[in-house]
């Protein structure tokens, strides 16, 4: 198949970076490894944050049901669900896996939008029945709607960690823990924080996860507080009775595609690890590959869309195509508002090394 | 306290809360939101424009002698941040809170969760709404619960027996 731009993830940054570049004229062929698109969305049920006139208020899954009928409806736009992207091959085909099938794509943009995943708890045992990723707890809740366990701990107090006590409360079951090792509250909105508070969840801060009990299944965790070198103190275990575990500690960019298309990752912290070195246009170091949303810097679903329209739209130009310039100056000007928060203070730290090492190797 | 475990202190809460003499004529919203976050539906919902703010980022300002006590701004907030609280009556106070929960129904009697979401008196439901959210697509149903005398500013959730 050819097309002029491949996207590679069906999230709120691949659908919309989709919808811009064919809004601009390019016939555009979007790949999803699930059978939905929506990515992470699909999961979130509580209302965004953001400006009221464009969504905010809005459940998630709501957002993800209109961008995809966006997607859906446009002629330009062809959707491949079920479709894994595997890599790029040296006739610059993109090998797309359809059930088993492989389907050569030859794009003249790619744009990379395959979001994040989570990272994992290096304990014993973090890998027995009953620990999970807070995300797959969501999706099991939220798109198969089932519950694994009825008892949790969750371990991670940022804003997924809360969100998904609250989320576990609705659906009816016992949060018995929220537990972070850091000694004040992080990353996380304190008003998803007090909404857990207010319902009696109990946090520890400054406490880790130090043993899983269990052999089949989870039976106990133990938590204990920790002192500044990040070490348990002794005598302050606490044997908590919980049938599941849900980390959520955090997210890193899912980097392996760039990697193998040889784009230059660069290490910060503050984006999630391991990060692809782009320009305020989304430009990676990898002529005609961009990047946008999760899969760029760990950010959040309002900042996915706006770099996915922009990464689209920059991929539309870059083709000849015409596109409105002060779109994409708007959309800058709206990320800056919204990375503008006190309480992102680290990210911008993060954003700012990014840029530096972008402008260093000349990206526009 | 909020920056450590997400629990107000009463001076936050009391910087947060209406006049007296405001929550004597009725209902009224109390707005805590403590964090300047990227965020304005609370402003956008309000028919009155009792509520401000000076940029997306800005805590929201609220004037309570323009404030009607409607509760479109409890619906909207997607923090869950916004609450009415009302002390007109004789036989006891009100607060009326965001529910996403199972309902209750009107005259059970729950037990009452202050910010620390320990027990802290007896209530009983009053009335159950539903109101729009911003996108009006989506419903919040708001619950108005009566609490004793003097709880307003303490009652913040209810436990079903
Ligand atoms: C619990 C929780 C609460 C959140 N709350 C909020 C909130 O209140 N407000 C907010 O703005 N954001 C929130 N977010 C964050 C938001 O969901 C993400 O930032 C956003 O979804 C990122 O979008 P994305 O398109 O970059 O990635 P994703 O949504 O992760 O989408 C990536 C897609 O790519 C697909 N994919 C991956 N690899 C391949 C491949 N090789 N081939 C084909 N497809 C592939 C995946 O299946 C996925 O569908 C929350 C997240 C979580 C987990
Ligand atoms: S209760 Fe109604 S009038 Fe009062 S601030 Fe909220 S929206 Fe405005
Ligand atoms: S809508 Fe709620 S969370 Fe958002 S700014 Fe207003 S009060 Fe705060």
């Amino acid at each position: 198949m050819k097309t002029d731009v491949l996207v590679i993830g069906g999230g709120p940054a691949g659908m919309n970076a989709a919808i811009e570049a064919a809004r601009a004229g390019a016939s555009v062929i979007l790949v999803e490894r699930q059978a939905h698109l929506g990515g992470q969305l699909v999961k979130q049920t509580h209302k965004f944050f953001g400006w009221a006139e464009k969504g905010a208020g809005t459940r998630g899954i709501q957002l993800a049901e209109e961008w995809a009928r966006a997607v859906e409806e446009h002629k330009n736009i062809t959707v491949l669900l079920s479709s894994e992207a595997i890599g790029l091959y040296d006739d610059g085909a993109w090998m797309i896996e359809q059930e088993g099938k492989l389907i050569p794509v030859y794009p003249k943009k790619i744009i990379i939008a395959v979001g994040a995943q989570e990272k994992t708890l290096p304990i014993e045992n973090a890998d027995i029945p009953g620990v999970y990723g807070a995300g797959a707890i969501q999706t099991m809740m939220h798109v198969y709607g089932v519950l694994p366990g009825e008892k949790y701990l969750i371990v991670g107090a940022g804003n997924i960690g809360v969100i998904l006590a609250y989320q576990l409360a609705q659906a009816g079951a016992e949060v018995k823990a929220v537990v972070d090792v850091l000694p004040k509250l992080g990353g996380a909105y304190w008003v998803h924080v007090t909404k857990i508070r207010r319902m009696g969840i109990p946090l520890y801060m400054k406490h880790t996860v130090i043993e899983i009990k269990g052999d089949q299944w989870v039976e106990s965790a133990t938590i204990a507080e920790i002192d500044e070198k990040f070490q348990p103190i002794p005598g302050t275990e606490k044997e908590l009775d919980v049938d599941t575990i849900a980390i959520s500690i955090g997210l890193s960019p899912l980097t392996d595609l760039m990697y193998q298309a040889g784009v230059e990752l660069i290490w910060i912290p503050e984006l999630g690890g391991l990060v692809p070195v782009h320009s305020e246009n989304m430009r990676t170091t990898k002529p005609n590959i961009y990047v946008a949303g999760d899969a760029s810097g760990i950010e959040e679903a309002t900042t996915a869309a706006l770099e996915g329209k922009i990464a689209g739209a920059v991929a539309a130009k870059d083709l000849g195509l015409t596109v409105n310039d002060s779109d994409i100056e708007e959309w800058k000007n709206e990320l800056g508002q919204l990375r503008d928060a006190p309480l992102l203070e680290k990210l911008r730290h993060g954003l700012h090394k990014l840029h530096e090492a972008a402008k260093e190797r000349g990206l526009q | 306290m909020l920056p450590i475990d997400g629990i107000p202190t009463t001076e936050d809460i009391l910087a947060k809360a209406p006049p007296a003499e405001r929550m004597k004529k009725g209902a009224v919203a109390m707005i805590e939101c403590w964090q300047e976050i990227p965020c304005n539906p609370c402003v956008v919902s309000c028919p009155t424009g009792a509520i401000t703010m000076e940029s997306l980022t800005a805590i929201p300002q609220i004037d309570f002698d323009k404030c009607i006590g409607c509760a479109l701004c409890v619906a909207a907030c997607p923090g869950l941040a916004i609450l009415l609280v009302d002390s007109s009556k004789e036989d006891g106070d009100r607060v009326s809170i965001p529910y996403e929960f199972p309902l209750p129904e009107v005259g059970e009697t729950v037990d009452c969760l202050n910010h620390e979401g320990k027990v802290i008196c007896e209530g009983v439901i009053e009335k159950v709404v539903h109101l729009p959210a911003v996108n009006k697509k989506d419903k919040t149903p708001i619950v108005t619960i009566k609490v004793p005398k003097g709880y307003a500013l303490q009652v913040r959730f209810f436990k079903r027996r």
